[in-house]
């Protein structure tokens, strides 16, 4: 990784030493992983939300998060709760009115901000290495104060992770009416681990309490502000773990759906 | 006992260079008492800051193998047998002398910040706080100025001229400490952070909170919520709307 | 107010503080709101002082917690705790004082842990009878340098507001050191000193000078004090005409970690013994039941079965003997050591690992846990620690009046550790932090007010000439290395004038330290004037050797032993010694000793105590001069 070198690190008024860093760890081992795992994901959902297919299983209702909520005239009408009105086209997600959001919502989520600023954009790439860039403006003017756009993307976040329950526990069904299986399992794991990284968001925890002076006087929602910080301080674990089931659910509904596998069931 | 290969930067703002230095290393023994050992045998004007040894002053800032970090608490085993050990002055600071920096610059910044503003009517003795409202602050308080957030946010480490517009961690934390006090009256501290302080500024890229002796999380606990009060004033759209509807400006509590 | 005279910046204002711990910066604030202009000098970086270290809390009845506390229960305490040698005006204005203080604080910014009522919290103490010590967690010192830190920005934001200028009223020089004091006719008029970044001379006139550097623990080897600590105060005030008292007391915390060494001398706190910690020998011996002394055995347990009944039911039992008083256990472990018994790096075991589980330790002892594992990468949970006594603070100090602080100069006063009198023979835990706050305000109050009516002062270009030739020595000298010289100078104080201490030993060392003087005076520093720490310490040796020496001298005139004064040779306090403060002078360079009455308590502090505790300390003649009162009988403890 290389640097520029408009660094003032070595500069005067500050000491003349030579090195950009004197790292002498593997320091470059974080943000190489990091880009590896975000380009793959975001490859594979690339793949998946233009896919339009494989996307709900009809024998137990399993519908992947990637398809909801299913809008358009295209969806499987089974799969969509809540209507079908956007038009079928090759380049429209069937979900196109939800992912924009869940996009945002990550794409301005502050861990990931810390995991991209420092990975892609060598900002810096790691403590005490150079910034890749000679002019450093942060997210004080356009286009990187959207940023501050987070809270908004999470309430439409929450909502669809409202729908995503909704969508997993509509999921216990089979051919003779009630079922469960192994599918059911996946939605609910990725539904719980979906919450946990979203409750725990920053902008959450602000709204539960963060923005309150006296705590004392507020003591439900000191309760809530309390589970959001603890969740919020594993937000980096969340962030990655639900990439992970968002991507396994989704191949979990992919591969029943297709066939490949059958899924396990225990009811019905 | 053994003994390792040191390289101490020495030098001034006219220039410098790494000084090796062969010196013995006891079992248990910290960076800092090493450096003192090179000073009482070998170089006698060697300089560096230090006061309680301990971790609570924050005075031995520097960095060792190019991580900030202060040296009381930089444990020799942390090393390898026959690693050589580099020490050199914190970079984002002007170089006095050897490891001595002028951190000026933070005590400039925290010059800058509105105080603490109580209330008129509270008398000293009629304060009444309860604990979980003032633990937030208390986290902040934890701080001992070492400034090795200071030292590492690459907004000024690597951009000399953000010095101006940016107040850096050290700062912000002290702005929440008191955004968050029970009984702080002032009510512009998140325009101040916003427009005069950088707030918008840092990326969170989190070295601040990686460096911090003390643990406080520097990012999530001080400057993420700032960002977010301002957020809450400043650009988000439902209470833009809110306001446009309800005509009224809902604040803080 | 500045300008530059042949290399020498020249200052004035009216009262300028030497030191910027707690004492220094809270005199600072009382002078700056009394209208005065201030120069406050910091040897270290602004908010650094050895205040930082202060983990306990700070002492004030404020009866937050238990209502029952009063300033009377307090100024009993303190009395008690210094076995009545204090300044007893001293004591009472300390502890009528410092709940005001402390709530002065609140205003100021400062954050205490609090009680369910949200008044501020108060914690139990050694000495103390009710809970009393307003505290932050283990970092009440750091809030403390914290606030009043804060308190200077915010009054200097105040003056730019007004005048357009952070520094005209109060400006803070940080990483300065003054060298010495310009007195003319017993009248004080300046100081002079160098910054430590460029070397550069600073000349400073001043109607009003507060000294507030603190204690001398830097001349012993093993300390829990910083660098700072060379007792620079105590040597500017003897060399500009005060005196010193009661120099020979000096408090050795009995349990300072001996291994590894990086960690040498720093606190671990008795609540580890209070939580369970017995102290061992390399026998694996629990010793301290064979170390209660007579007047203690109706209190502490005598079989380990008793003692470790008492952590659970204090009320039926009596206490471990490991939690004696301070002293008490300092002698019984160096007694363990000098038997052979200690370990290989000269301490003893003090250990809760096999007493205690690991999550109740880590609970309980949080801050050690962190200090042992971060600082020695010792799993105090796992393992024994590995602890001795270690030089912690100093009574004695600069005599002076209990009310304005004032020292026998005029125009120069003194407030917190470098004062002496107020702690007696022994300071009780949490009283330094009330100390210094309720005593550096008076002395920025005071000095101020000396400043409003004092005459102009002036230094003469000789007296600069002098102090800038003074202080350039070391440069031209041609002995020995300064480290060298200090370690020389720790060691003799170390092995003569320590814990324990004995006649012929002192005899001794005031030899040693003789012989020490010529090469002090001798030595040679290496390099240039910017910040050089080996020129530094140079010039910092003769105070370290002028308070040793005074350490000595009174060590050995006083033949008994009381608080931080032991003499093996004179065991047991004497009534007569009681009344005696010992008093040192420079005069023509030699500490010169004489004895002073200790002053008569008036009638109604004297009836806060029961006769038959007076009788303890006093001759009959001194307390039957009043009928005593009644007063609650409290168990006598140390100090933290």
């Amino acid at each position: 990784m290389s640097t520029t070198d408009d660094t003032s690190v070595s500069a005067p008024p500050r000491a003349a030493i030579e090195a950009r860093t004197l790292r002498t760890d593997n320091w470059m081992r974080v943000p190489v992983l990091t880009v590896l795992g975000l380009t793959a994901w975001v490859a594979y959902a690339t793949f998946r939300v233009f896919y339009q297919g494989n996307y709900w299983v009809a024998d137990y209702h399993y519908l992947t998060p990637f398809y909801s909520p299913c809008f358009s005239v295209g969806c499987v009408p089974e799969s969509a709760h809540f209507g079908r009105f956007l038009p079928d086209h090759p380049l429209l997600p069937y979900a196109a009115l939800s992912l924009p959001f869940l996009l945002a919502f990550r794409l301005t989520c502050y861990y990931y901000r810390k995991a991209y600023y420092r990975s892609f954009w060598l900002s810096p790439p790691a403590c005490a290495v150079p910034d890749g860039h000679a002019k450093y403006t942060g997210e004080t003017r356009l286009p990187l104060i959207g940023q501050n756009l987070h809270r908004y993307f999470f309430y439409v976040a929450l909502l669809i992770t409202l729908v995503n329950t909704y969508d997993a526990i509509l999921a216990f069904q089979s051919p003779a009416g009630f079922g469960f299986g192994l599918g059911n399992l996946v939605l609910l794991g990725n539904v719980a681990l979906l919450w946990c990284y979203t409750f725990g968001c920053h902008s959450c925890r602000h709204v539960m309490g963060g923005k309150l002076r006296h705590f004392s006087k507020h003591p439900v929602r000191y309760r809530l502000w309390t589970i959001a910080s603890v969740l919020n301080n594993r937000h980096m674990m969340w962030a990655w773990i639900t990439l992970g089931s968002l991507m396994l659910t989704d191949f979990y509904v992919m591969a029943v759906s297709a066939g490949w596998i059958s899924d396990l069931r225990f009811i019905n | 006992m053994s003994t390792r290969t040191f390289r101490v930067w020495r030098g001034d703002a006219e220039g410098g260079e790494l000084v090796e230095f062969d010196v013995e290393v006891n079992e248990g023994e910290v960076v800092l008492d090493v450096i003192h050992r090179i000073q009482a045998e070998q170089a006698p004007d060697l300089a560096v800051r230090w006061n309680c040894k301990a971790g609570k002053c924050g005075s031995c800032s520097a960095e060792v193998n190019g991580m900030p970090r202060l040296t009381c608490m930089a444990r020799m085993n942390l090393f390898e047998e026959g690693e050589t050990v580099t020490v050199t002055p914190l970079r984002t600071f002007p170089i006095m002398r050897d490891l001595v920096t002028d951190v000026s610059f933070n005590y400039q910044k925290a010059r800058e910040t509105p105080s603490f503003t109580p209330p008129a009517d509270l008398a000293p003795g009629e304060y009444r706080m309860q604990q979980v409202d003032v633990e937030r602050s208390q986290e902040f308080r934890k701080c001992i100025e070492c400034f090795l957030c200071q030292n590492t946010c690459h907004v000024v480490r690597d951009h000399e001229e953000n010095k101006e517009p940016f107040a850096g961690p050290r700062v912000f934390i002290r702005v929440a400490e008191l955004d968050m006090h029970p009984l702080d009256t002032r009510t512009d501290r998140q325009d101040t952070a916003q427009d005069e302080q950088g707030l918008g500024y840092c990326n969170i890229t989190k070295c601040c909170t990686e460096v911090c002796p003390e643990n406080i999380h520097i990012t999530d606990n001080g400057i993420i919520p700032m960002k977010e009060r301002v957020a809450g004033d400043r650009y988000d759209p439902l209470v833009w709307l809110g306001r446009k509807i309800f005509r009224k400006g809902e604040r803080q509590d | 107010m500045s300008e530059t005279d042949n290399d020498v910046e020249r200052l004035t204002c009216d009262v300028l503080i030497i030191g910027a711990g707690g004492a220094g910066l809270r005199a600072a604030v009382e002078a700056r709101l009394a209208g005065r202009s201030v120069i406050v000098i910091s040897k270290s970086l602004f908010g650094k002082a050895h205040t930082v270290m202060a983990e306990g809390g700070a002492a004030a009845a404020m009866g937050n917690v238990n209502s029952r506390d009063n300033w009377q229960v307090h100024f009993r305490d303190t009395m008690r705790g210094g076995k009545f040698l204090n300044d007893y005006r001293m004591a009472e204005l300390h502890a009528k004082e410092a709940p005001d203080r402390i709530w002065e604080l609140e205003t100021y910014g400062a954050l205490f842990d609090r009680t369910p009522e949200g008044k501020i919290s108060q914690r139990n103490f050694g000495g103390h009878e009710y809970p009393r010590l307003a505290h932050v967690g283990d970092r009440t010192g750091l809030e403390l340098i914290r606030t009043l830190q804060q308190k200077l920005v915010s009054l200097q934001q105040d003056d730019a507001a007004a005048t357009g200028s952070f520094e005209d009223r109060l400006r803070v020089i940080d990483e300065a050191t003054i060298t010495d004091l310009f007195v003319s006719d017993g009248v004080v008029q300046g100081a002079f000193g160098y910054r430590r970044d460029t070397g550069s001379f600073l000349a400073i006139a001043a109607p009003s000078i507060v000294l507030a550097t603190g204690g001398i623990g830097r001349s012993f080897k093993v300390t829990s004090n910083s660098w700072e600590y060379t007792g620079d105060g105590h040597a500017l005030a003897l060399k500009a005409g005060a005196s010193l008292i009661n120099m020979e007391f000096i408090q050795f915390h009995p349990t300072g970690m001996v291994w590894p060494p990086s960690v040498r001398g720093i606190l671990v706190t008795e609540s580890v013994r209070g939580d369970g910690g017995v102290l061992t020998n390399t026998d694996g011996k629990r010793f301290m039941f064979d170390y209660i002394p007579e007047v203690f055995k109706a209190q502490y347990a005598d079989t380990p079965e008793e003692a470790d009944r008492w952590y659970t039911d204090p009320d039926h039992n009596r206490r471990p003997p490991e939690l004696l008083p301070r002293d008490e256990v300092a002698r019984a472990i160096n007694a363990e050591v000098k038997a052979g018994r200690g370990t290989e790096h000269g301490g003893v075991y003090l250990d809760i690992a096999s007493r205690r589980d690991p999550a109740y330790i880590t609970k309980q002892l949080p801050s050690m846990y962190h200090q042992f594992k971060e600082l020695a990468d010792v799993d105090i949970t796992a393992e024994p620690m590995e602890v001795g006594p270690t030089c912690h603070y100093i009574m004695g100090g600069i005599e002076v009046d209990a009310d304005t602080t004032e020292t026998g100069v005029t125009g120069l006063f003194a407030a917190g550790e470098v004062s002496g009198g107020m702690h007696g023979s022994n300071r009780l835990g949490g009283n330094s932090l009330s100390d210094l706050l309720v005593f550096g305000k008076r002395a920025g109050e005071h000095a101020a007010a000396h400043a409003e009516r004092a005459e102009t002062v002036a230094i003469d270009k000789e007296s600069i000439e002098r102090a800038a030739t003074n202080a350039l020595r070391p440069f031209t000298g041609e002995g020995e290395n300064p480290y060298e010289l200090q370690a020389a100078l720790q060691e003799v104080n170390g092995r003569l004038v320590g814990i324990i201490r004995r006649a012929s030993e002192l005899e001794e060392a005031l030899v040693e330290l003789d012989a020490l003087r010529p090469r002090i005076a001798n030595v040679a520093a290496a390099g240039g004037r910017a910040y050089n720490p080996g020129w530094h310490l140079a010039l910092d040796l003769e105070n370290m050797l002028l308070c040793s020496i005074a350490t000595a001298k009174a060590a050995l005139e006083r033949d008994e032993s009381r608080g931080g004064h032991t003499r093996e040779d004179a065991p047991g306090m004497d009534p007569q010694w009681r009344k005696t403060n010992l008093v040192e002078t420079l005069e023509d360079g030699e500490v010169r000793l004489r004895r002073k009455p200790v002053p008569a308590m008036p009638p109604e502090l004297l009836s806060l105590f029961e006769t038959t505790e007076l009788a303890k300390y006093m001759t009959p003649e001194e307390y039957r001069t009043t009928a005593a009162a009644e007063g609650p009988e409290a168990e006598q403890e140390d100090a933290e």
